[in-house]
């Protein structure tokens, strides 16, 4: 299909030109049939980067984090490829996207590649291009890939479905028994940071993820999830986190945990994209003066939301028969 | 789907003053733009990095230092050296009303001068902007 119709970024991509890595990155946004033309193009570049995700709530440092973090592995000569995503507005669409901020002097650095994304609607830290982006840059070439979420709050746990190894980054102060990372986040750490490890209650937070972390049951020879402190502010702590995440990486690697992860990975990504494509052709199929009408009956008790999905439903699996049969 | 704008808004130079950058930054938000801003004290080279790797329609750099006559145009020239003579250049800022047809002249689209509404700004880059 791209035979024919080869985006104008195509060759330079091929080439390792950082303008056309930042078309395609667009197209990913803008155009996704054109980005997944050209993916499937790329399928024997893909698979070989390390992504690592770094997560947590507003204000913990994530970015100067990821910008330390970023500056380590140039030092230790990997190129790099960030995605910095940022929320957007509900109302307007409209997104300041300011993490590039808060990162050291690395852009002008040719092995480095810096984009931000606007989560563009998406709930689950990322946004939906996110992933595509990330294969763009890793079939072009970066040897690490940085993902720093929105600031997430206990369920948004995206990131653990495009990355390798998920930082989790935790800061002293925010309660009780770690009240802003309960069950979903939690359970998606290979690596807990401490950041602002220099404020009061650093220890604290430290002690109280590592007696939960205790809690869990582990098998032999599993990744053992470290608890670090950092400073992001004044490099302390960065070359211990880096030497982490690439022990973490090592391990997946030999324990056959990465692939594992990745299979499980792109199941679900099959599923997701599944299931987003039947609710569009579902959608397709009504309009919003049926769903109104569907709405009104609910309001007068004639019918329950579930009745309806259920007539729905039946209505849709009828046509779907082809589509799944097609496949 | 919609493509959306995306809009570069820096500060070249090395004064400290970022309100009206972020003014612009908001409205430009607002219009349902994607704005990524990259705060104080950029040089040309870095911001034209930044351009390149964020694919903008736009750049918007924003001077109170007096030094806009050095800057914006090398900006401008920058982008031409790497290729990318498609990003529009605004500027804004404390600019003497002399010095703006110079500025025309260097490749800087257009100026907006304190008292410019925010909706002068989102119109020109509608109806500019867009490849």
């Amino acid at each position: 299909m791209l035979n024919n119709n080869r985006p104008a970024w195509w060759e330079g991509f091929l080439a390792g030109d950082m303008r056309s890595l930042a078309r395609a990155i667009s197209a990913a946004e803008d155009q996704p049939a054109l980005a997944h033309a050209a993916l499937a193009e790329l399928g024997g570049r893909l698979g070989r980067a390390h992504v690592v995700g770094i997560t947590g709530p507003p204000g913990a440092g994530k970015s100067t984090l990821t910008g330390r973090l970023a500056q380590e592995l140039l030092s230790r000569g990997f190129s790099l490829g960030l995605i910095l995503v940022d929320p957007s507005s509900p109302f307007t669409g409209g997104a300041i996207l300011g993490d590039r901020l808060r990162l050291p002097d690395i852009s002008g650095d040719p092995r480095v590649f810096v984009r931000s994304m606007s989560s563009r609607g998406s709930m689950g830290g990322l946004s939906r291009a996110t992933g595509d982006a990330i294969k763009l840059l890793d079939a072009f070439g970066k040897d690490v890939i940085l993902v720093e979420t929105v600031g997430t709050g206990q369920a948004e746990t995206d990131i653990v479905s495009v990355a390798d190894s998920v930082v989790v980054v935790a800061v002293p102060g925010l309660g009780d028994d770690i009240q802003a990372m309960k069950a979903g986040i939690l359970e998606i750490a290979d690596l807990f940071i401490v950041n602002k490890a220099d404020r009061d209650g650093a220890d604290k937070t430290e002690r109280e993820l590592r007696s939960m972390l205790r809690l869990q049951e582990q098998a032999q020879g599993e990744w053992d999830v470290p608890v670090l402190k950092t400073v992001a502010t004044s490099g302390q702590g960065i070359q211990e986190a880096v030497d982490t995440l690439r022990a973490h990486y090592d391990h997946s690697e030999k324990s056959g945990g990465l692939r594992e992860r990745r299979r499980n990975r792109i199941r679900m990504e099959i599923n997701d994209l599944l299931g987003a494509r039947m609710l569009r052709e579902l959608r397709q199929q009504m309009t919003a003066a049926d769903l109104a009408a569907a709405a009104d009956r609910v309001i007068v008790g004639e019918i329950t939301v579930y009745q309806v999905v259920d007539q729905l439903w039946s209505l849709f699996a009828n046509s779907a028969v082809f589509i799944l049969r097609g496949v | 789907m919609e493509k959306k704008l995306r809009i570069l808004i820096a500060k070249p130079g090395l004064d400290g003053h970022d309100r009206g950058a972020k003014v612009i930054a908001r409205a430009l938000r607002d219009a349902g733009m994607e704005v990524i801003y990259t705060g104080l004290r950029q040089t040309p080279e870095q911001i034209v990095n930044a351009a390149l790797q964020e694919d903008v329609d736009a750049v918007g750099l924003s001077c109170l230092s007096g030094a806009h006559n050095h800057l914006f145009p090398k900006v401008v020239e920058l982008l031409k050296e790497r290729g990318a003579a498609d990003i529009l250049v605004f500027g804004g800022g404390v600019i003497p009303d002399d010095d703006i047809p110079g500025l025309k002249v260097a490749g800087i689209r257009e100026i907006f001068t304190p008292g410019t509404s925010t909706e002068s700004v989102i119109e020109f880059l509608r109806s500019n902007a867009q490849q």
